[in-house]
Formats: C-alpha cells, sequence, structure tokens
C-alpha cells in the first residue's frame, strides 16, 4: 500500500459550518418521517467508553485532552456520514453551543461542561457524535418521524465502524461499561418524540404516564433530562439497559408502546373533533389570532400555542398555515436561534419583540 | 413524682456530683430543657433512629472500604455522585452493585445484547443468553396467544414457562 501523507487521508474540506444551519429546521422537526402528525422523531443514542482510560469524573486534564485528540482524529479520518463536522466546544462561544442544545444535537450538560469536548455533527443533522459527555462517546441518530429500525440500522453499522478503530470497554457479565451503571449493558437509550395536544386537552394524559411508569419508560420534556413538557411534546425512553438486547427493546417501542399511544392520542383527537368542535376550533384559532398579532412573545407562550396551531392543521380545522411553516417556528424561535439569526444578543422585551416579529413575518405571508 | 421546679411529671432524671456530694434532680422535659440545657425528646422518630444507624454504618464502611487503584474511587464516593471513575470499578464493587443494577434493570444482572467483534474474537464466543430474557419473551408470546385466543399455543408456552422456571 502506499505511504499516504495524513493528509490525503482526510475527508475533503467541508463547506458545512455551524452558521449553515441556522435558517432551516433540523432534522428532528423536518416533520415528514411515518406517523410524523404525532411522532415528531425518533432518537437512539449508544454510550461508549475506550478501556484503559479512566471515566470523566475521575480523568485528570491531560487525560481528557488525550481522549479527545484520539477520539477526533478517529472521526476525522473515518467519516461515518457524509459532510461531518466536528465542533471543539471547549473554544465555541456561549450561542453555538446553546444552538447545537435547541437543534438536539449535544445535550444540555454537554454544553455547560468544561474542559476539552467536542462533537461531530453529519451534514444532514442525523447523525451527532458527542466526544466527552458522560462517557467518552455518546453517539446519536435522530430521524423524523417513526423511524426507529432505520435509526437502529444506521447507529449499529456506526458503531462497527468505530469499533474497529477505538477499544470500547466491555465486559462479558455487564456488557458495555459506561460511567453510570444505569446505562450499563447495551448503552443504549432509545427516545421517541411524541405531540399529545388532544391527550393533554382532555386530562388523558395522566393515563399515559402511569403506563409508561409501569413499562420503566421515563417520560420526559422537550429537551431531555430534568425538562418539563412545553408545547405538549413527550419524550417516551427506556430506562433498562442491561439484559435485554437492543433488537427487543426497539421491538417493544416500534411494535407495542408507540402505536398503542398514538392509538390514544388519534382517539383524544376524534372525540375533540365530533364532540368539542368549537372548543377546539376556539384554541386553535385564538392560538392563531395570538401568533399573528401579538408584539411580545415569550419562549414557552410560543410553544404553548404553536402546538394548539399544530394540532388545528393536522385535523384540518387550519388552512392557512402549512406545517413546516409551524415546524421551523418551533425551533427558529428558540433563543439562540432568534439571536443568532437577528445576528445580536438579545435580552427580555428586546427578544420578545424579536420573536414576536419574527412569528407575525412568517405567518403573515412576509 | 413530680418536676422539682413545675408541677409536671418528671421525666428526666439527673445525678450530679459537686464536691463529693451528691445532688439528685427530677425535672420535666421543659425544664430539664430551660435550666440544663439538654435537648431531651420524650420519643426519637423511628426514621430519625434509622438514619442514623444508616449514617453510622455507612460511614464506617467509607473508612473501612476498598479504593479502587486506578481511580481512586470508594463504594461511599460512588453512592453519592451514582457516577463510577473507571471501568475496574464495576469487578471491584460487583457483590454491591448487583442489588442495584437489579433495581434499576427490571431484575435483570447480565448483559444480553450486542457484543464487539473484538470481544468474540478474544473469548472466542458469544457470552450465553440467560434465562431472563427468553422467559420475557415466552410471557409476552404467552399473553398474545391468550388474546388471540390460540389457545393450544397458549398451553405450550405455558408448559414452557412451566419447564424452564423450574
Amino acid at each position: 500500500m502506499p505511504f499516504l501523507p495524513t493528509a490525503y487521508c482526510l475527508p475533503p474540506t467541508t463547506p458545512m459550518k455551524l452558521s449553515d444551519l441556522t435558517t432551516r429546521a433540523g432534522e428532528w422537526l423536518r416533520g415528514n418521517g411515518p406517523m410524523s402528525e404525532i411522532v415528531i422523531s425518533s432518537r437512539i443514542r449508544l454510550a461508549r467508553n475506550l478501556t484503559g482510560h479512566r471515566f470523566l469524573g475521575r480523568a485528570s486534564r491531560t487525560e481528557r485532552n488525550a481522549l479527545v485528540k484520539q477520539v477526533s482524529s478517529v472521526l476525522l479520518d473515518n467519516p461515518v456520514a457524509p459532510n461531518s463536522f466536528y465542533v471543539n466546544l471547549d473554544d465555541a462561544p456561549e450561542i453555538d453551543r446553546n444552538l447545537l442544545v435547541e437543534r438536539h444535537l449535544i445535550s444540555k450538560p454537554h454544553a455547560t461542561a468544561e474542559g476539552a469536548r467536542g462533537v461531530s455533527v453529519s451534514g444532514d443533522e442525523t447523525v451527532s457524535i458527542m466526544v466527552n459527555e458522560e462517557d467518552h462517546l455518546r453517539i446519536q441518530v435522530l430521524r423524523s418521524g417513526l423511524q426507529l429500525d432505520e435509526a437502529w440500522n444506521q447507529i449499529n453499522q456506526i458503531d462497527d465502524t468505530l469499533e474497529a478503530k477505538l477499544n470500547f470497554a466491555f465486559h462479558p457479565r455487564f456488557g458495555y461499561l459506561t460511567a453510570c451503571p444505569t446505562n450499563v449493558g447495551t448503552g443504549i437509550r432509545v427516545s421517541v418524540m411524541l405531540h399529545l395536544p388532544a391527550l393533554k386537552l382532555t386530562g388523558e394524559i395522566e393515563k399515559v404516564f402511569r403506563a409508561a411508569k409501569d413499562m420503566k419508560l421515563a417520560v420526559r420534556g422537550l429537551y431531555g433530562e430534568g425538562t418539563e413538557a412545553t408545547g405538549d411534546f413527550y419524550q417516551i425512553s427506556n430506562q433498562t439497559t442491561l439484559g435485554k438486547s437492543e433488537e427487543d427493546l426497539i421491538s417493544d417501542f416500534r411494535h407495542v408502546v408507540i402505536p398503542k399511544i398514538i392509538d390514544y392520542e388519534h382517539h383524544a383527537r376524534k372525540t375533540l373533533l365530533n364532540d368539542r368542535t368549537t372548543a377546539l376550533d376556539d384554541k386553535c384559532c385564538r392560538a392563531l389570532g395570538i401568533l399573528r398579532t401579538a408584539r411580545l412573545m415569550a419562549s414557552e407562550e410560543t410553544l404553548f400555542l404553536l402546538s394548539h396551531l399544530r394540532m388545528g392543521v393536522n385535523l384540518g380545522r387550519v388552512k392557512e398555515v402549512d406545517i413546516q411553516t409551524i415546524n421551523e417556528l418551533f425551533l427558529l424561535t428558540q433563543p439562540a436561534h432568534l439571536q443568532k439569526l437577528q445576528g445580536r444578543k438579545l435580552e427580555g422585551d428586546l427578544r420578545r419583540a424579536a420573536r414576536a416579529d419574527f412569528i407575525r413575518q412568517k405567518l403573515n405571508g412576509g | 413524682m413530680k418536676c422539682d421546679n413545675c408541677s409536671k411529671p418528671a421525666t428526666v432524671h439527673l445525678t450530679e456530683i459537686r464536691s463529693g456530694k451528691k445532688i439528685e434532680k427530677h425535672l420535666c422535659e421543659q425544664c430539664a430543657a430551660a435550666s440544663e440545657g439538654l435537648p431531651v425528646k420524650a420519643h426519637t422518630p423511628i426514621n430519625e433512629l434509622l438514619t442514623n444507624f444508616v449514617m453510622a454504618h455507612s460511614g464506617l464502611q467509607k473508612e473501612m472500604g476498598t479504593t479502587c487503584e486506578h481511580c481512586g474511587i470508594t463504594w461511599a464516593e460512588f453512592r453519592q455522585h451514582g457516577l463510577f471513575g473507571c471501568e475496574h470499578d464495576y469487578d471491584l464493587f460487583e457483590k454491591d452493585l448487583t442489588p442495584l443494577l437489579q433495581r434499576a434493570h427490571e431484575a435483570a444482572t447480565h448483559h444480553t445484547g450486542k457484543v464487539p467483534t473484538r470481544a468474540v474474537a478474544s473469548t472466542g464466543s458469544v457470552p450465553k443468553k440467560r434465562k431472563t430474557i427468553d422467559m420475557s419473551k415466552l410471557k409476552k408470546e404467552l399473553q398474545r396467544a391468550v388474546e388471540n385466543e390460540d389457545y393450544e399455543r397458549a398451553a405450550q408456552l405455558r408448559d414452557a414457562i412451566k419447564e424452564a422456571e423450574g
């Protein structure tokens, strides 16, 4: 094999940059996958650690730096997805880190942590690999709508590719070893983001929570652990990672858990449509009215109103707005996106005013 | 017996020896607290007793506990933050860890999922699937058979579960 200088081994320079992401909806809000009227996105993540290195809570600064160097160079030399780019989060400004959180490409703790750490993101944002989060690697595949099997096939391949280059800590009894024993075994977290406005309105959402709890599933808000369910978005994910194979776990989600919740939501939507038409119309039209005319909009109120509007569009009660616009608004009105689009830091009423302007412009057709 | 200071029943009995002279005091709770500064509680709640006991016990463990030679973590430190310091901790604290794992993972104690090629190559075999996973599959199948009113299949599955359970 002819000797090649290192530069030739690198992928062609990637034109993608962080700022390219700001103008469009991320993969998780593209809103065109299967069952997308209720299932916003499917996400699978795998936690992996390198053997021979301490976990991050006990790693020295030198060890942390060495880990980033080793893993990022493997990611650069073996691009696991097209147009991938690597962001060094230690150097990245706060707004860029928050932007990645809002796009579900990194976790909140990864954005606010300190020390050498980074993330590799694919051009279409379906793949992101966090380096030095709670574990040395957190590999994530994100897809619009209900696409768990596709997500698993992709992440399994990525894991195989990386495993050929990196020696992952594995134990014959405990499986993949993770910093927190709640992730040990498969190291897998399967999450499905659902939009359940009708169950919320009919007061039946509690039943879903109880059923999920019985099945050892976690229900979280829009941005995962520790976040409230805003805008009627609920993230359902597994908690058990040991003693079940990845395929069994995914199959449970795909064939049992999620179809059941979708059925409940459909049923609740039908009830609203048939028995409470005026109340339903009032919710959607009121939401559209406020969004089209308000002059100051807080981000929580925006999510709340957009959620009602989204339901109205999905049920054919609101015809003048398309779902794509609403999905974009969900993302682009978040604080970091809004400030990035405006090109300046905005606080308080200035930010709320900019948000209201942006929404009015989008909904009133320019 | 009544309190030396008031008419309430005396529940605190003190014996003091001052310059070789024995002084006995019989006080009620309030007077004992006021005059002697004794924080007396008639009954210590059972949960407090237990907490104190557990605290003392865990303190003892911390002193005597093993420390990982690779990352320096002790079991008590792990319990505080919930995070291990390195891969070796799983073997080192295996005994203490097992009940925690069972609680977190629906009673499972063994990995039954993906195995890296490297691990297969080094051991020459894939770790055996444990009984637990087969059981849960069987039970699920049984439930499905009952729902579908496929009683013949249900009976077969019931027998299989019985056999597996020993």
